[in-house]
Order: structure tokens, then C-alpha cells, then sequence
């Protein structure tokens, strides 16, 4: 809550119809920034929506709640429906295929936002014009860069039609299994283009190492801080993007907690709730709220686990890492390097998996056993751990959802990276400039932020920021060119 | 390459009610099997598309709108690079304009262009079913768009005094 003696400044980009997100800077009466709070329309009343449907809906069912990436709620919901129906042991075929869906969602997500939102920034600079700091300016320089980030995004975006059916409300993944294996067309199709896939894949992970090591003067300070992090891992400590349990550590690696089975998440983790915000705000129940908070994602995935179980991208973790000392890196702007990390060790599975003969078998559905009237599934989506928590009635009907997202698991970190950069730009004079709108922007970006995934119509308005006194009365406007 | 005919793409989200007004024409369209008509869907417009519709000789994207005419617009746009250099925070969703741009710009590809906007009207809430208003106006636009397809005969209609300010691209 403001105090007297705060002043706001709110930063209101209303680039979706439900608002999207909404930045207020609270400064103090020397118009420093006492705080920053990053409004986020959630999603709401999704819970109201599924409660009385029949569980064996969900997967198809919750992936009405977000449009760009569907197919982690799909994949969520039925690894929570396999526990229900007793069968959270899959048959290899309805593993390693939805693996392959779930390692295509990876790939898709990353490519897109590597080359799509964070290439301009990295290629050009924070501080280019923003007139040349868009996927213009790349295709116009790097043309070649451009056509690999379209193509790498359809590439992935064919193995989720593959495995899930269709673009849209796949319904792919059932209780228990998968409705359909990967034919040899499929396959042959798919692996005509891995190569290239692999190839592009080094690269990104060359250009986000190469401009981090060459600007780190100015990116390790950049909305960086210390912080725990968190996300599942293998039994043996590797990278696991669809199944294992807990691991968190903190900014110096020692762990927090470690193998906890997602059934107790509760156990570990609980949301506090601040007046001003719908959005919920994660921690680590044995830290407490104040240092608890945790970072999802891919810089919190090559923090926390051991090691990557495919060799090149496991010799980029250790390359990463070699930066920090083997220690955790703490640096916002890192993500993006960690991402392309991820999409490399995306594709060297995508490559596993295609060579691999249980994609075409026709044992697709395990047997069900011991019903369960309630179960957690935990997966790591693109933007970090999914959290789906599910319970259910003896006629067979939702009563109860819990789902933690991880831009909500991200929340306190993404206010202080806001806060972060806004402190350092703002010091005794309450004005937005553009390039203060352009560092939030940047901020923002790294952690790939969902917001309120929700329609799409057209109805889309330019960025806008507002200066206001604390009386309300707005004092600046700046807002992007139509 | 040679070009293909018409792909007609419609986008939106079928469990946020009118916002899947672009799914539905498109689900609606497919059962017609008309000639030389493709017809694909899904939740938002991406940069993928731009490859898909370089193969085509001319595309017809559908969306639902939230404040324009009603019951339907459509009118040709071109590429846009204004559209395609805006800041945005998300990869959420990327503009007509901005996927035509980059057609053109990465795969030397222009197809004829044409965006239709369906008038919906709910949109803030869960659920599967269109608004009976939207449903009418969807199926108004189903048989305009489908009668000059057949004809090739794509025509503006009611295009919006001003451009919509709205409207990315246009």
C-alpha cells in the first residue's frame, strides 16, 4: 500500500484486450522509487469454469487458458489425470511421445522469443533506436537469422501437430497415455529437417554467449540480484523438463530443499497474497515470505540441476557456469543464454527421440489402477515449473484446482528486476523517459513473461505510460507511435 | 514454387468465447470443401505463418472484433512494417500486417491479402459457446466470404472510416 508520502508513476501497456500488464512505480517524497509493482491480469474464474466437469476433460479442457503454450497445460493435466487413474506409469510409447510433444513445446517457445522479442535487443543494444530495435531491424541485418527463428518455430510447432493432432486443442495426451504413435512419414518428415535444427541451435546459443561475455560490464548489474531458485530434476540430478521432483536452491547453490515429490508441494510452498494485485506471490515455506521467493525458468533450470543428459548442451551448462565459478549465475539478462541452452538440449531430444523405435509401437495406454481422488502433477513449462493440483469426486467430477504458473512463481523477481532498473534510472527527477520505458521493457522480456493468455481479438493499443501525482492526477504521458 | 490458391486462417482462443470467432469460420469454411480454398486455424497469428501463407496467391485472415462494424468487415491489407517493429513485452501474438511483412520481407512472397473482422461481443469470460449475436454475424460473414469465394470475387466491406487504431497493421 502507498504511503503519504509516495508518488506513482504508472507504466500501462495495453497491448491485449484485458490489459495485459500495468507497471506503478511508487516514489517516495525525494521521487526515488520505493517500489515496483508489475500488475498481471491473471487468469481468473478458470477454476469456477472446470469445477463439475469429469477429470477426463482436463487435458483438453485447461488448454483454454493460454494460447501460447497449450500444449504445457495439456501435458500438466494429464500427467494429473494419470495419477488419478492409477496409471502415472506410461507405457514407453506414451512416454517418449509425449516427451516428444512436450521437448517440441520447448522449442517452439524458445525460438520464438529468442528471435522474435530478444534478438533485437541483444543484437542491437538496449539502447538502439527503438525504431531499429524490433524483427525489422533483424530481418534488414541479419536476414538469415530471421528465416532461422520462423523456421525453427514451425519446426516445433510440426511435432506438437505430430504428437498432439492439431494446432489447436491437441488432444493428444489421454489418461493414462497417448491417443496416437508417430507414424514413419511423421518421422522421416521431421528428421529431414534436424540437422538444420541443431545447427541453428548452436548458434543461438553462440549469439547469447557471445553478447553476454562481451557486454557483461553492462548486463550483469541490469536488473540483477541474488535469489533462490527452483525447478524439478531427475532422481540423479539432470535437467528434466517433464517429470521429477523439487529441487531449490539459493543464489550460492546450497540447497534449500532437494527431491521433494511433487504430491507435497504443499509441504514446501505456499503464496502469499498482497492487496493490490490478484496475483499470488510463491515461497519457500522453511525461508519464510521475505527471502523465500524463488526464480523459475531456464536460468533457475541450469542453476539448479546437476547435469544435462545430452552432450552438447551439457557442455554449454558447464561453459555457462564456468562464468560464475560453477556457482549459480544470478544475472537477469542470463536467462536468454540459459534459454538457448534449453533449446539445444530440446533438439539433441527431439533427435533421441525420432531415432528411437517405441514412437512407433501400438501399446499407447497403460493400465489403470488404484483410483485416486487426488493428485499434483508438476512439469517445466517453457517459462518455468507448472504446478496443476487436482481433486476429485466419486462421480468422476472436478472439485477442486490449484494451478501455480511460473510467471506467477516469477512475480516478486520480476518486481524487482522493475525495480531494479527503474532505481537506477530514475534518481530525484519523476519522469519516464523512453529509455526508462525501454530498460522495463528489456527487464521484462528476459523472463518471458505469460500474461493472462486469454483472447485474442483485434483490439490491440500502443504502449502507454503515465506519469501520476499522488493525488491521481497524471502529470506525463508516453506512449508508443500507432 | 508455384502458388497455391486461397488459404483462409482464422485465429482465436474457442474456450474464450467470441474470441473464437476465428476457429469456428474457419472449422465452418472446412466443411464446404470449396475449391482451391485451404483452411487452417489456430490460437494466435505467429511468425510461422509468415512461411505458410508465402505459398499461397492470396490469404484471408479472420479474427474476431471487438468494436467494429457489424456483423463483418473485411478489406485488403498489405504488409506492414510499422506493425512489425512495435515493442512489445510477449511473444503473445504477432499482427496480420507484421506476418505479411515478414512474407514478404524473408520468403519474397506477396500474397493478396485480405483481413476479416467479425463482430463478437463477450469475450471476458470462460467458455466454449459463441454469443447467439456472434453466431449470427459468423454465419452472415460464413456466406458472404464463401459466395465470393466461389466467385473470386473478394470485395471490401464496410471498411471502418479510419483505420483501426485497434487494429495492428492496418
Amino acid at each position: 500500500m502507498s504511503t503519504p508520502n509516495t508518488r506513482r508513476v504508472v507504466i500501462e501497456p495495453l497491448t491485449r484486450v484485458e490489459g495485459h500488464g500495468k507497471v506503478t512505480l511508487l516514489l517516495d517524497e525525494n521521487n526515488r522509487v520505493e517500489q515496483a509493482r508489475l500488475h498481471i491480469v491473471e487468469f481468473r474464474g478458470f477454476e469456477r469454469f472446470i469445477q463439475g466437469r469429469p477429470f477426463w476433460e482436463l487435458p483438453v479442457l485447461v488448454q483454454r487458458l493460454c494460447g501460447i503454450c497449450p500444449v504445457s497445460h495439456h501435458l500438466c493435466a494429464a500427467k494429473a489425470v494419470d495419477g488419478i487413474v492409477g496409471a502415472e506409469k506410461l507405457t514407453p510409447t506414451g512416454e517418449k511421445m509425449r516427451r516428444l510433444m512436450h521437448y517440441g513445446q520447448m522449442y517452439q517457445s524458445h525460438a520464438l522469443h529468442f528471435f522474435y522479442l530478444a534478438s533485437p535487443d541483444l543484437l542491437f543494444g538496449f539502447d538502439a533506436p527503438v525504431e531499429k530495435r524490433n524483427v525489422i531491424g533483424v530481418i534488414a541485418e541479419y536476414p538469415e537469422l530471421a528465416v532461422q527463428g520462423v523456421m525453427m518455430r514451425k519446426f516445433g510447432q510440426e511435432i506438437i501437430k505430430a504428437t498432439a493432432g492439431k494446432k489447436v486443442h491437441g488432444t493428444g495426451a489421454i489418461p493414462g497415455g497417448i491417443n496416437k504413435n508417430l507414424s514413419i512419414e511423421e518421422r522421416d518428415a521431421l528428421l529431414a529437417d534436424m540437422d538444420k535444427m541443431l545447427e541453428w541451435s548452436r548458434t543461438a546459443v553462440k549469439i547469447a554467449k557471445d553478447y553476454t561475455l562481451e557486454n557483461l560490464d553492462e548486463v550483469a548489474g541490469f536488473g540483477s540480484f541474488d535469489s533462490n531458485h527452483l525447478s524439478i530434476v531427475g532422481q540423479d540430478g539432470a535437467m528434466d523438463l517433464y517429470d521429477g521432483n523439487l529441487r531449490a536452491i539459493d543464489s550460492a547453490g546450497e540447497p534449500i530443499i532437494d527431491q521433494v515429490d511433487p504430491q507435497d508441494y504443499l509441504d514446501v510452498i505456499a503464496e502469499e497474497v498482497r492487496p493490490w494485485t490478484y496475483m499470488k506471490f510463491p515461497f519457500l515455506k522453511s525461508v519464510g515470505p521475505e527471502e523465500g521467493w524463488y526464480r523459475v525458468g531456464p536460468l533457475a533450470r541450469i542453476n539448479t540441476c546437476d547435469f544435462i543428459d545430452t552432450p552438447e548442451a551439457d557442455a554449454a551448462r558447464q561453459d555457462f557456469l564456468s562464468l560464475t565459478d560453477g556457482k549459480p549465475s544470478n544475472v537477469t539478462m542470463a536467462y536468454h543464454w540459459a534459454r538457448m541452452i534449453e533449446a539445444l538440449h530440446s533438439a539433441e531430444k527431439i533427435q533421441q527421440l525420432l531415432h528411437d523405435e517405441d514412437l512407433q509401437g501400438d501399446d499407447l495406454v497403460a493400465d489403470s489402477g488404484e483410483r485416486r481422488d487426488e493428485y499434483v502433477a508438476i512439469l517445466e513449462a517453457p517459462r518455468g515449473t507448472l504446478v496443476h493440483h487436482y481433486k476429485v469426486d466419486e462421480n468422476d467430477q472436478v472439485t477442486m484446482a490449484n494451478l501455480i504458473v511460473s510467471t506467477t512463481c516469477n512475480n516478486e523477481a520480476m518486481n524487482r528486476t522493475v525495480q531494479k532498473i527503474a532505481s537506477d534510472a530514475i534518481s530525484g527527477v519523476p519522469e519516464i523517459t523512453e529509455g526508462l520505458l525501454n530498460n522495463i521493457e528489456v527487464g521484462i522480456r528476459a523472463y518471458d513473461p505469460c500474461l493472462s493468455c486469454a483472447t485474442h481479438a483485434l483490439g490491440q493499443m500502443p504502449l502507454e505510460v503515465t506519469l501520476v501525482d499522488r493525488q491521481g492526477r497524471m502529470l506525463d504521458r508516453l506512449a508508443r507511435p500507432e | 514454387m508455384t502458388a497455391k490458391g486461397t488459404l483462409v486462417l482464422g485465429w482465436g482462443n474457442p474456450g474464450r468465447l467470441d474470441d473464437g470467432i476465428g476457429p469456428a469460420f474457419a472449422a465452418s469454411l472446412k466443411t464446404m470443401h470449396l475449391p482451391g480454398v485451404e483452411v487452417d486455424s489456430d490460437y494466435q497469428l505467429q511468425i510461422e505463418d509468415a512461411s505458410e501463407i508465402a505459398a499461397f496467391e492470396r490469404v484471408v485472415f479472420v479474427d474476431a472484433d471487438r468494436g467494429g462494424a457489424e456483423p463483418f468487415w473485411l478489406h485488403r491489407i498489405y504488409p506492414s512494417p510499422k506493425a512489425a517493429s512495435g515493442s512489445s513485452f510477449t511473444t503473445h501474438s504477432v499482427s496480420p500486417g507484421a506476418v505479411l511483412t515478414m512474407t514478404h520481407e524473408l520468403f519474397d512472397a506477396e500474397p493478396e491479402a485480405w483481413l476479416l473482422g467479425i463482430r463478437g461481443y463477450e469475450f471476458s469470460d470462460f467458455g466454449e459457446e459463441l454469443s447467439d449475436r456472434a453466431r449470427e454475424n459468423l454465419q452472415q460473414a460464413l456466406e458472404f466470404v464463401s459466395s465470393a469465394l466461389l466467385d473470386g470475387s473478394l470485395q471490401e466491406v464496410e471498411p471502418p472510416v479510419d483505420p483501426p487504431a485497434d487494429s495492428p497493421g492496418l
